[in-house]
């Protein structure tokens, strides 16, 4: 068993035991980097020199210095500042921007002795399901590279997927962290909102946006979010809450556990094999003890629609800070301000983010701003109260991640009934703030399928314990794809 | 049937200072247009006396002194502009 194929879990107990020295395991982790980059394109940068200078530094650090994370390489979705490494969101106007600061969890992490190995690949700005919408070009799903890896955190997931890295940071709005997940195979955990600092991280929708945790198994995700996870300074939005110890809630108990499955989320649109899939993974779930019911949810097919309002609308106020003045692109060709101004953001955004802050702005002009935008805020309210009056009577509500299995390259998911359905089970977790963690469940014509969990605000212990319960007795996170043999 | 047209586009884009081609304003057109169609089905909903929700989690007052700290550094942040002089970034003409 190669190095880059172990958990962070076990490369923690060889790094700190000394059995594994740091330099050992970054220059393996770089040069299985170099090899898969090649076939899925996951990084937009590979951070060579720092790691190494970091890796060489860490292995002089004394024993009892060591965090949680010692050793252990990180990717980063490109949209998560990291100061003197340039962070591009994906596009064009932040091509060669360079932060001068890092965001909180940078911080968190490398107290905790993690190495970030280099910025990962996205849809520009987050804002897609695919990843195709990046100005670096596509990344492709390790399990088949005729496939889309999901999106907006397609890099982080395929890079963990294709044992790049063991562990990696993405950001979910409207399931950027989840669909990938599902998609290639992984773990991925969207926190309740507040749960980790946003400082750093770049707005799109400021009430929807969360950093979001990858990894191979519910072990190493929990061991993640423990580090990153906790109040900060400089966000006013995170919580106080005490951030539990995650790994001790892995107990694999889950006798008596109610289970809420929605008659939506195995409903129209999503793929029958997909829905049956899923089913079993909750006949698995009973044979552990718990307990499922169907619920229902009065206004979740307002869900997408209500999403897709809100999001355009904090996107087009959170992407006017891209001017071309302060930092990032610059246009070459303006006389005056105002075409500065213009030019800058013609020739640096893509299609699909200015699509999007031309609907948000419509969205909130006056002329529509009651009858679209508040009237969406009631809306999202209406649906909040659904899921708490699901959450009275169960503990976690439990079904498909997507609704299908990944896209094939250049197919952005099919048809409209198909999207309505991946958004009506992605983002309620984001319009809730509720946490909701993917887990692998099985197979459809060899592409990976995802389970998801939704739980209580701030119950993430209860998602990671009956994730690790279901992957005890399944064996789905065990497989790997061909393009991780021989690595 | 939603129409939003070239002009309609044009309207929005110019308040936020977003430049775009004669082709980019009929390809927004059409696909404006459907995002509008779309979003209508929210004026089935009866929201008579539901509140808005604008925030996820309840939170009220989080408040800290108001002191300075973590000061970034002046000359790195001037880096990143395209132009600057005397420590102070320099735009194109206003007129």
């Amino acid at each position: 068993m190669t190095l880059t194929s172990k958990t962070a879990a076990e490369l923690q107990a060889l790094l700190q035991k000394g059995e594994v020295t740091v330099t050992e395991l970054t220059n393996e982790t770089l040069k299985t980097i170099e090899k898969t980059e090649e076939q899925i394109h996951a990084f937009i940068h590979v951070a060579k020199e720092e790691a190494t200078a970091r890796a060489e530094q860490l292995d002089q650090a004394p024993a009892d210095a060591r965090g949680p994370l010692f050793g252990v390489p990180v990717g980063i979705k490109d949209n998560i500042v990291t100061k003197d490494m340039t962070t591009t969101c994906a596009s064009k106007m932040l091509e060669d921007f360079v932060p001068v600061y890092n965001a909180t969890v940078m911080d968190k992490l490398e107290a905790a002795g993690a190495i970030n190995v280099g910025k990962l690949n996205m849809d520009e700005f987050a804002m897609g399901s695919t990843t195709e919408t990046s100005f670096f070009g596509n990344t492709l799903n390790p399990w088949n590279t005729d496939y889309v890896p999901g999106g907006s955190s397609g890099g982080s997931a395929a890079a963990v997927a294709a044992g790049e890295v063991p562990l990696s940071l993405g950001s979910d709005t409207g399931g950027s962290v989840r669909q990938p997940a599902a998609f290639c195979g992984v773990v991925g955990m969207k926190p309740t909102y507040g749960r980790i600092s946003r400082f750093g991280l770049t707005a799109f929708g400021s009430s929807l946006d969360s950093v979001g945790t990858f990894s191979r198994t519910v072990e190493d995700n929990a061991l993640l979010l423990g580090v990153i996870a906790g109040e900060d300074d400089n966000d006013s939005s995170s919580s106080a809450k005490q951030v539990p110890d995650y790994k001790a809630a892995l107990t694999g108990d889950i006798k008596g556990l109610k289970v809420a499955v929605p008659s939506a989320y195995l409903g129209e649109g999503v793929d029958a094999e997909v829905a049956a899939t899923v089913k079993e993974a909750l006949k698995v779930l009973e044979s552990l003890g718990a307990v499922c019911e169907e619920v229902e949810l009065p206004h979740v097919q307002y869900a997408p629609t209500t999403y897709y309002v809100i999001s355009s609308s904090e996107a087009q106020s959170n992407l006017s800070r891209f001017d071309g003045l302060r930092y990032g692109y610059h246009t070459e060709n303006a006389e005056n301000l105002e075409q500065a101004y213009f030019r800058t953001r013609q020739e640096g955004f893509g299609d699909e983010v200015k699509k999007r802050i031309l609907f948000g702005t419509y969205a909130m002009s006056a002329d529509h701003h009651e009858d679209l935008y508040v009237r969406a805020q009631r809306i999202r309210t209406l649906i909040a109260q659904d899921f708490d009056k699901v959450f009275e009577n169960y503990d976690v509500v439990i079904g498909p991640t997507a609704a299908t299995t990944a896209f094939k390259l250049g197919e952005t998911g099919g048809d409209q009934l198909v999207h309505y359905a991946n958004d009506v089970l992605a983002v309620p977790a984001n319009l809730t703030g509720r946490p909701a963690l993917s887990v692998p469940c099985g197979f459809v014509n060899e592409l990976p399928v995802g389970l998801q969990i939704m739980g209580k605000h701030f119950d993430e212990e209860t998602l990671y314990n009956v994730g690790h319960a279901y992957e005890q007795a399944t064996d789905f996170h065990k497989r790997t794809p061909a393009i991780r043999e021989g690595n | 049937m939603t129409t939003f047209s070239k002009d309609d586009v044009k309207y929005f884009a110019d308040f936020v200072r977003i430049g775009l081609s004669e082709e980019d304003k009929g390809n927004f057109s059409a696909q404006i247009a459907d995002l509008i169609e779309s979003v209508s089905n929210l004026k089935e909903v009866d929201v008579t006396g539901v509140e808005p929700m604008t925030h996820p989690v309840p939170m009220i007052n989080i408040l800290r002194e108001d002191q300075p700290k973590d000061i970034l550094d002046r000359e790195k942040m001037l880096a990143s502009a395209e132009d600057q002089e005397d420590g102070l970034i320099k735009v194109p003409d206003i007129l």
